[in-house]
Formats: structure tokens, sequence, C-alpha cells
């Protein structure tokens, strides 16, 4: 028995160390100290609890205490109330916004009730530089077992448990490793693709913070099945605290024999080094990714020849996600029967979203496939933010496209979502409300894949910028309707000729809002008006005769653009005004409009 | 450390380094473990609460017993009657025993905890805790 008979787990996630969570452990230390009580209660920093929202998250057990934003200043109470007298800190528990109950353990929480961890299993539960405890959860013990098998099992195993590729393209995972598998070679490696590169998407940084020993365990896993005895990660290297976190998990791997020659005495040796990106978007195309790793330029090549076949230095090479490689450890602990259980027919166990935007509930979350969007955004995400109106969702990123009102019903899985003119993508979800400009967002994203093409192939270099051009010039109320056929067409071109999975779906964000918002499109060509009232081009201020002459909106013009008598109606001269809408907040009688 | 060289060792290293997580796993279940609290205050330590709580944590361990969880809390305000032990079954209100010692906390367990009737030494409570 464990002499601690209590456990405090901060949160040790970027997100909540950027909120000081590492003065609580500071502050936490210190007062169990001041109380004597060092002995028995054990002070943890675990990884990311996905409710970053409600960060910086301590939790107490086993009184399953779950208190939420909780600063460094409030350590003193919860050591002297909670971990003292036993008594909860009543102002630090989560309050139910519908309810205003609340509510103090994580699992009556509506964020959490929905959800079901299995890449994320041990996010938040153990410490993530202790080898031990990850063994305490049956860490290593899926590589015990396949070691035990013979490759075409492991690989049978992986193919009927129906794990998907979860970077965003979806393939057949156990189908990718028979490729490589069956590819002879004096040489293969196995490679995690860690360059996470989607805007608002965290999910594979979450997993390399909290539970860095299932990536090194999955690909001792994967590099059995297929005959590698070499691994390397491809980590970008402004995520520090996962690269700091994964290196000492290969460190401990290898003290403890988990890692090198001979593990588990069954003659079969990996190890793994790992690799920096720069952080260029397209080095997530396993291509590119390659020929960066081994110094060239990361620009994709054409497949054929899949890395299967001619990877890292020609060698067959195994390419899988660091989310993937989450659940890979799971399908053999728990069987490939019980994970193909979880989710739809033909997308299998579930998917880790990074829920962002105009929502309530910010954070982390793992959900099973064909749970709807409905459930995620209402009852996850909490709703929308400050009582609007919902009107998108952006699901896969740059490559993505918005699902609208009507999809909010459809259950989330692979297919599903390219139906509806999206796609999964590593699962960056962001929700935009009634306030957001649709030509606008098709704006952000291209300005992304613009800024992001590595220049190989003239549709994607050239094309993304013509794209661009083009959107710039209806948010600067110059659109004709022509542009809007252009767009259509060009996008169209770009998809089908660009080299790589970048350009090919890098007009997808266009497409999409075309498809679902063309009115508001229209509105800014034909009639100049931005729906949304975003656009800063198509907007005009006017003072109306409300306007008593009192000079104030004249004052507070950093541009001299209105004048007028005093106690006379004011004017805007609209070819000075830069659109600041600070005479409108001046304004005490109302009489300004924005139009 | 010394390496680990086969599955045998390796599902040994997991069975002593298990209890490690063991409160957090039955901590997310608490509300279906039986939660022993042993009051901790100076005046409970003096009284002998750290070998009673270690005794009972060392019956469970050895008789594999799975659903019960121990901790401590601060003084519970039965000076008079220390070591003091709350014992709260799964949906049933927390019932305290005073003036425990191993011999009690055996009989505890082995009346209380497991066969779910109560032993003699019970404290008319006279507190609440938040979380009830």
């Amino acid at each position: 028995m464990s002499k601690y008979t209590m456990h405090v787990l901060v949160c040790g996630g970027t997100g909540c160390i950027s909120s000081r969570s590492k003065e609580i452990v500071e502050n936490l230390n210190l007062h169990i100290k001041e109380v004597g009580m060092e002995d028995s209660v054990q002070i943890l920093t675990t990884g990311c609890f996905g409710f970053c929202e409600k960060g910086p998250i301590v939790k107490i057990l086993p009184d399953n205490t779950f208190y939420v934003q909780v600063k460094p200043e409030d350590v003193e109470e919860i050591v002297k109330e909670h971990i003292v007298k036993g008594r909860k800190v009543e102002r630090l528990l989560y309050v139910n916004p519908t309810t205003s109950d609340s509510v103090s353990d994580s699992k009556h929480m509506e964020f959490y009730k929905k959800q079901m961890r299995v890449a994320l299993r041990n996010c938040g539960f153990i410490d993530p530089e202790n080898i031990e405890e990850y063994i305490a959860r049956d860490g290593y013990g899926a590589l015990g077992k396949v070691l035990s098998m013979t490759q075409q099992e492991v690989i049978d195993e992986m193919k009927k448990s129906g794990l998907r590729g979860r970077g965003g393209g979806g393939f057949p995972t156990g189908l990718k490793w028979e490729f490589a598998y069956k590819n002879k070679s004096d040489q293969k490696y196995v490679v995690c693709n860690a360059d996470e590169g989607d805007p608002g998407a965290f999910m594979d940084r979450s997993i390399l913070e909290g539970d860095p020993h299932s990536i090194v365990e999955a690909m001792a896993i994967c590099g059995y099945a297929i005959g590698a005895n070499r691994g390397l990660v491809y980590i970008r290297a402004e995520y520090p605290l996962a690269v700091k976190r994964l290196e000492t998990a290969i460190l401990a791997a290898r003290e403890y024999g988990l890692l090198g020659h001979d593990i588990l005495g069954t003659g079969f040796d990996f190890d793994i080094e790992i690799k920096f990106g720069a952080g260029a978007f397209v080095c997530g195309e396993e291509t590119a990714l390659i020929h960066s790793m081994e110094g060239m330029r990361g620009e994709p090549t054409t497949k054929p020849p899949f890395p299967a076949e001619s990877g890292y230095w020609g060698k067959p090479t195994n390419v899988n996600n660091v989310e993937t490689f989450a659940n890979v450890p799971v399908v053999f602990l728990k069987g490939a029967d019980w994970f193909s259980k979880i989710g739809t027919e033909k997308s299998k166990g579930t998917k880790v979203f990074a829920l962002a935007g105009k929502i309530n509930n910010v954070g982390l979350i793992e959900v099973p496939m064909g749970i709807t969007l409905r459930e995620v955004i209402y009852d996850i995400g909490g709703g929308i933010k400050d009582g609007k109106k919902f009107k998108a969702v952006q699901t896969g990123g740059p490559s993505g496209g918005c699902l609208t009102e009507k999809d909010l019903d459809t259950p989330i899985d692979f297919d599903n979502l390219i139906a509806k003119g999206s796609m999964m993508g590593s699962g960056g979800m962001i929700v935009m409300d009634e306030t957001d400009c649709m030509p606008a967002v098709a704006k952000f994203y291209l300005e992304f894949t613009e800024e992001e093409s590595c220049g190989k192939c003239t549709p994607c270099r050239v094309g993304t910028k013509r794209l661009l051009e083009i959107l710039e010039k209806i948010i600067a109320g110059n659109g004709t309707m022509e542009d809007l056929e252009t767009l259509k067409e060009l996008s169209q071109v770009i998809k089908d000729t660009a080299l790589c999975g970048l350009g090919q779906t890098a007009p997808n964000p266009i497409l999409s809002t075309l498809e679902a918002f063309e009115d508001e499109y229209i509105a800014h060509v034909r009639d100049h008006k931005c729906p949304a009232g975003k656009c800063t081009a198509l907007l005009q201020y006017n003072i109306t005769d409300k306007c008593i002459g009192c000079t104030a909106c004249a004052r507070i013009c950093p541009v001299n653009a209105i004048s007028g008598s005093p106690k006379q109606q004011h004017t805007i001269d609209q070819t000075k005004c830069i659109k600041c809408g600070a005479c409108m907040t001046k304004c005490r009688f109302g009489a300004i409009v924005r139009e | 450390m010394t390496k680990i060289m086969s599955l045998d060792q390796l599902k040994t290293l997991r069975d002593n380094v298990k209890n490690k997580v063991d409160l957090r796993v039955k901590g997310e279940n608490v509300e279906n473990m039986v939660v022993v609290r042993v009051a901790m205050a100076t005046c409970g330590i003096a009284s002998g609460a750290r070998e009673v709580m270690n005794y009972l944590a060392e019956l469970i361990r050895d008789e594999d017993i799975e659903n019960v969880v121990i901790t401590q809390s601060g003084c519970m305000g039965y000076c008079y009657a220390e070591p003091t032990i709350e014992v709260t079954l799964p949906g049933k209100e927390p019932v305290v025993y005073g003036n425990v010692d191993k011999a009690k906390a055996k009989e505890i367990l082995e009346k209380h905890i497991l066969g779910g009737e109560m032993a003699d030494g019970i404290i008319p409570a006279i507190h609440k805790s938040l979380d009830e």
C-alpha cells in the first residue's frame, strides 16, 4: 500500500502552465509541508484534463473533487480547509451554468458526461514523467502481449480493430502496417508524425505532454509488426514541453529495458530518436515530413511510391499520427473486438477534438465516433458564447469546410463529414456565431495555406495566391459576380491538379462557405454590405438628425473626419473615415449609426 | 533500476506499483466505494490514529479488498474518543466510531465494511461535512 492517503493532481498542460499552474504546485508543496502532511499527501503534475476553459484545474482524490480556475493564492485555503479539515472549498467548484448548482466531481459535469477517453486515458490521471505510473496503468503490457504474437497476427488484430488514421486522412492503420510489413528490406522505419499544424488544434501536443509513454509503446508495437528496429518522432520545436516529456519518456523506457536491445528477453530490438521540425504546415504531409527528416527541403513528392515502399532514406517506412499511436496499446490490451464496438460502421473508436471559437467550454474532448455535432457543441461545449446564435462550425482546419445548422444532427465520422463537404482532419473544431463573416473566415484560412504552400507545384503556389486576392477584393467591396464564378472554377482546378494534400484541400474553406453562405458572398459583391458587420471596408458610419452638435465625436475622431459647427448636426467625411467606431462609442445621444 | 527482462518481470513490477495509482482509480468511482476516513489531527495521531490507519490499509491489501478507500481528515471534533474513524458505505449515511484501536479496526472492517452490520462503539454524529 502506498503511504499516501490523498492525491492532489494539478494540470501541467501548456495552457494551465500559462495560467500559473507551476506556482500552484509550488504553493501546494509549501503549505502541505506547513501543516506537516507531506508524508500522506502526494502532489502530482499531470497532463491535460481537457477543460481548458476552466483551467488551471486541481483535482483531489479519493474525494474526487474538481477545482476549477484555481489561482496560486487559493492554495492555502484548499490545503487548510479541504486537505486538513475535509471541507470542500465551495467557491472553487465548477458551477453548472444552467442550474447554478456547484458540481464537485467531473463525472457529473455536462462537459465530461458524453466523453469517452481512450487516446486520452492517462491524460490528467498520471504523472507523465514517471514511467512507473504508466506501468501501473498496464503500460507496456500491450507490447509484452504483442511480442508473443506473430507479425501477421499483430497486423490482423490491427485490421480487425478498424482503427483509421487520426491525422486527417482516415486510412486504415492495419492496412498501412501490412504494406510496410510486406515490403522486404534490411532496414525499415517507424515514424510518428507529431507535426501538428492546423490552427487551433492541440490534441497531439496534449497526448505527448500527458501520456508520452503510450506513443513510445505504440511505436515499438508497430516496429515489431512491420519489422523495423528504428523509430523517429518528427515533432515541432515549438512544442518544448511535449519534447521534454517525450525525451524523459524515451530515456526512462531505455533504462527499464523497454527500448533498446532484446526487449523483454524476446530478441526484439527497437529504439526511438526525436527529429525536430521548424513548424512548416506542409511537413505534416508524410513525404514532405520524410524529406525534412533527411535534411532536405520540406517538400512533398508524388505518391506512389508510398513511404511503405520507399520512405526515409528510400527504405520502407510507416508513418502514423500521434493520436493514432495513442490508440494502439488499447487495441491490444482490450482487444480488437472491444475497440471495434465503439463508433460507427466504418469509423471505429473515439476521436479527440480541440473545441475552440465562440463556444462556452473551450477545451480538449474525446468522444465516440457517431456522436452528433449538436451533442458536441451544445452538451459538451455548453453552447454558443454570450447567448449568440450558432452559425457554422469549421472542422478539419484549413483543409476542411464549414458545417451549418442543418448538419448538426449528422453523426460525426470520417465518411459523413466528407459527404457534407468537410472532413475530420486532425480534429480542430472552430465554432462560429452570427457575428462571423464567412468570406472573411475563408480568407483567414487562405492566408494560412497561401503562406504555408511550399511552392513546389504551380496550382498551389499561384492558385492559392489568386484565390486569396479575389477574396480580398470581395471583402474590400470591389468584387464582381464573375469573381464568384472564378473562385469556384479556380478552386476546382487546384483541387484536381495540386501535388499534395495541402493544395488539394486548400480551396475547401472557400467551396464550403460558398455553398452554404452564397447569399453572404453576394451581399458583399452586389450590395456592398457585410451582413455580419465584420468587413470594415463595407461599413459606413453616419450621423443622424438625433445629433445635437455637442462636438464630442469630432473631438474623439483620430483622423479628424468629423466636422460641423457646435449645436449643428455633424457629418462624417467618408473618404477620411477609418471605421474605428470611436465616435459611435462616444456619442451619448445614439445619433451615430453603423450600416 | 535493473532492466525488465521478461513479460513476467513487467507484470511483477506492475503489481508492485499499482498502488501508486490505486487511490485515483478508486477515487474516480468513489460513490461506489466504502470510504474510511481516519481523523488525523494532532490529538488523533497522538492517540494512535496513524497506526490504526496503516493497520487498516495493510488488512485491506492483504485480503485484496477492492472496494474500500482509506483517506484522512483533520479533527472531527471527538477529541474525547480518539482515534476516531468515519465509515461511509455507498449511498449510506456516514457512521463514526470512537476509541478505535487495532482490534476495533479489525472488527469494524469485518462486521461493518464487509458485513454491512454496524459494530459497537458508534458515536452519535454531531457534525456534517459539506460534501454530503
